[in-house]
């Protein structure tokens, strides 16, 4: 540490007895894992912006962003992405909403088992459910050999059953310390079970249904390798496009446009879940 | 409700598993069960370039979580005695890869580190950096928010009585934060274990981790030696999450 004998030169001014003596400062100390993760994720990202303004015909111009921004593959796999996310995450919304409800409020056995089989569903890469998938739907599957996988619906239907116990974690939390008695009241006034849900369950599930929906936003419009494995040549999403452009066709500068639109939409919404996560106490 | 819920629930979560591993064991899909069992393809996932692929995704989580605990963990601890506005900085940054893309991620590792002065391009490292940058935020998550519940009266009462910082935060609080950093550790191992999308931006062909082996076996139309492979993946991700013996998630961090 190379600030280290100037700091120790003024240890006179001691600090407080309860903090204990402090040879370096905090400051320095929060230095080397900073430097760390800005040499190996800032600069290379910012790296990928000035590539994004490098045309391969030399230069500094907007070409790359005129090119990608005009050319239909790239308009597509915008909506493709965004249409697939929200559908994705609404799908998550509601059915991790059914399931949450019916795990913390139907008693039965084993509800404590489920929990932890989510923890390790959740541990296990998101390709598997593709993968699972295509012998369900594919071309020799258990339902037969129809192209539901090739099309946007089979990876609705992978992301959806990927992401939702993502949104069943905050709920689960949330509902596990609604009191009881307020459910028990409303319904010894007479209220039945769709009304107590309707009145009294859904206020409170509502932070956590936004901190949930809105990180399965973000994931849906991140996930490669569900997409990846459905083989779908229709299906064309903005990291896939990404891969292709840099993997398969090289086109470095048109790559690291389509990167950068990626990622101001997903930080946006990322930045956006935390505040409301935050807000949420989760 | 018991039958509602058991219509939902296994369907849609547990019988995605129960097919790849049926799937495992068999040679072809024809109806509702799997036909043709066999152990063949289990003999073709756990030799040769499979072992090799398992190998490499073991060596690469293994590498890249231990990196991602010790620098997560150091900027957690140096975070928490920042003051209130430099703390939060800290978290913005190191929170920050989770929302890029690992696609994007993948790329722009393969950007920066292809010229010299840092040319790791085509080498194993390539790959260990990038799973490193992507699970480094876990880390620094699971760390930061075990550094907050810690009671401060412990690492008090041993300075009072004369323990240096070092001290302190080797005899004191890191022993009180071993539970949730083996813990962290678990979920860095699973995370890179199953990691793909950066992973297919940088492999090199001598160092081919397991989720790119499955997409490859896929790919040329291999799904039942590729579910095999899954299997083993699934089998190893599970051995090493109960060996930390306790099993945490990206939802309970992000």
């Amino acid at each position: 540490m190379a600030g280290d004998p100037a700091l120790q030169a003024v240890p006179t001014r001691s600090a407080p007895r309860n903090e204990g003596p402090r040879r370096w400062s905090p400051q320095l100390w929060a230095a080397p894992p900073a430097a760390a993760l800005a040499l190996f994720f800032l600069y290379p990202l910012a790296l990928v912006v000035r590539q994004s303004f490098q045309p391969d015909s030399g230069g500094t111009s907007v070409r790359p962003y005129a090119d990608v921004f005009a050319s239909q593959a790239f308009r597509h796999a915008l909506w493709t992405t965004v249409w697939l996310a929200v559908a994705s995450t609404a799908g998550c919304l509601v059915l991790g909403f059914l399931l949450a409800l019916v795990i913390s409020f139907v008693p039965f056995p084993g509800a404590k088992g489920v929990a932890r089989f989510i923890d390790v569903y959740l541990s296990f890469p998101s390709f598997l459910i593709t993968l699972a998938l295509l012998f369900i739907y594919g071309t020799t599957g258990i339902i037969g050999s129809f192209q539901f996988l090739t099309t946007p619906w089979g990876v609705l239907l992978a992301e959806v059953t990927y992401f939702t116990p993502f949104v069943m974690r905050p709920l689960l939390a949330a509902f596990s310390q609604l009191d009881t008695a307020q459910l028990e009241a409303a319904s010894s006034l007479g209220a039945r079970a769709p009304r107590i849900v309707r009145r009294v369950i859904l206020p409170e599930a509502l932070p956590a249904l936004a901190a949930g929906g809105s990180l399965v936003l973000v994931l849906c419009l991140n996930e490669f390798g569900i997409v990846l494995f459905t083989g779908a040549k229709g299906v064309t999403t903005l990291p896939m496009l990404v891969y292709g452009k840099a993997i398969l066709e090289s086109d470095y500068p048109g790559a690291c446009v389509v990167a950068v639109v990626n990622v101001l939409i997903s930080v946006g919404l990322y930045g956006l879940y935390r505040v409301v996560s935050r807000r949420a106490g989760a | 409700m018991w039958a509602v819920f058991l219509v939902l629930f296994l369907p849609l979560f547990a019988l995605p598993l129960l097919v790849v591993l049926g799937a495992s064991f068999a040679t072809h899909w024809p109806g509702v069960l799997p036909a043709g069992l066999t152990t063949d393809n289990y003999r073709a996932a756990t030799r040769g370039e499979a072992l090799q692929a398992l190998t490499t995704s073991l060596l690469t989580a293994a590498g890249a979580s231990l990196l991602a605990l010790v620098v997560g963990t150091w900027a957690a601890l140096a975070g928490a005695a920042l003051n209130r506005r430099y703390r939060r900085l800290m978290d913005a940054l190191f929170v920050l890869p989770v929302a890029v893309p690992s696609v994007v991620v993948g790329l722009s590792v393969l950007v920066a580190f292809s010229q010299p002065p840092m040319l790791l391009n085509g080498t194993r490292w390539i790959v260990i950096l990038a799973h490193t940058v992507l699970v480094t935020a876990f880390a620094h998550q699971s760390a930061s928010a075990a550094i907050a519940r810690l009671d401060p009266a412990c690492e008090q009462a041993a300075a009072s009585l004369g323990a240096r910082p070092s001290y302190v935060l080797l005899r004191v609080r890191l022993p009180l934060l071993l539970p949730s950093l083996t813990a962290a550790a678990g979920l860095c191992f699973a995370l890179s274990m199953g990691e793909l999308s950066a992973t297919m931006m940088l492999y090199p062909p001598d160092w081919t981790p397991l989720p790119v082996l499955i997409y490859a076996a896929t790919d040329r139309g291999a799904l039942f030696t590729g579910s095999a492979v899954a299997v083993v993946l699934m089998a190893a991700t599970l051995l090493v999450l109960f060996a930390v013996s306790r099993v945490r998630t990206r939802a309970s961090y992000r």
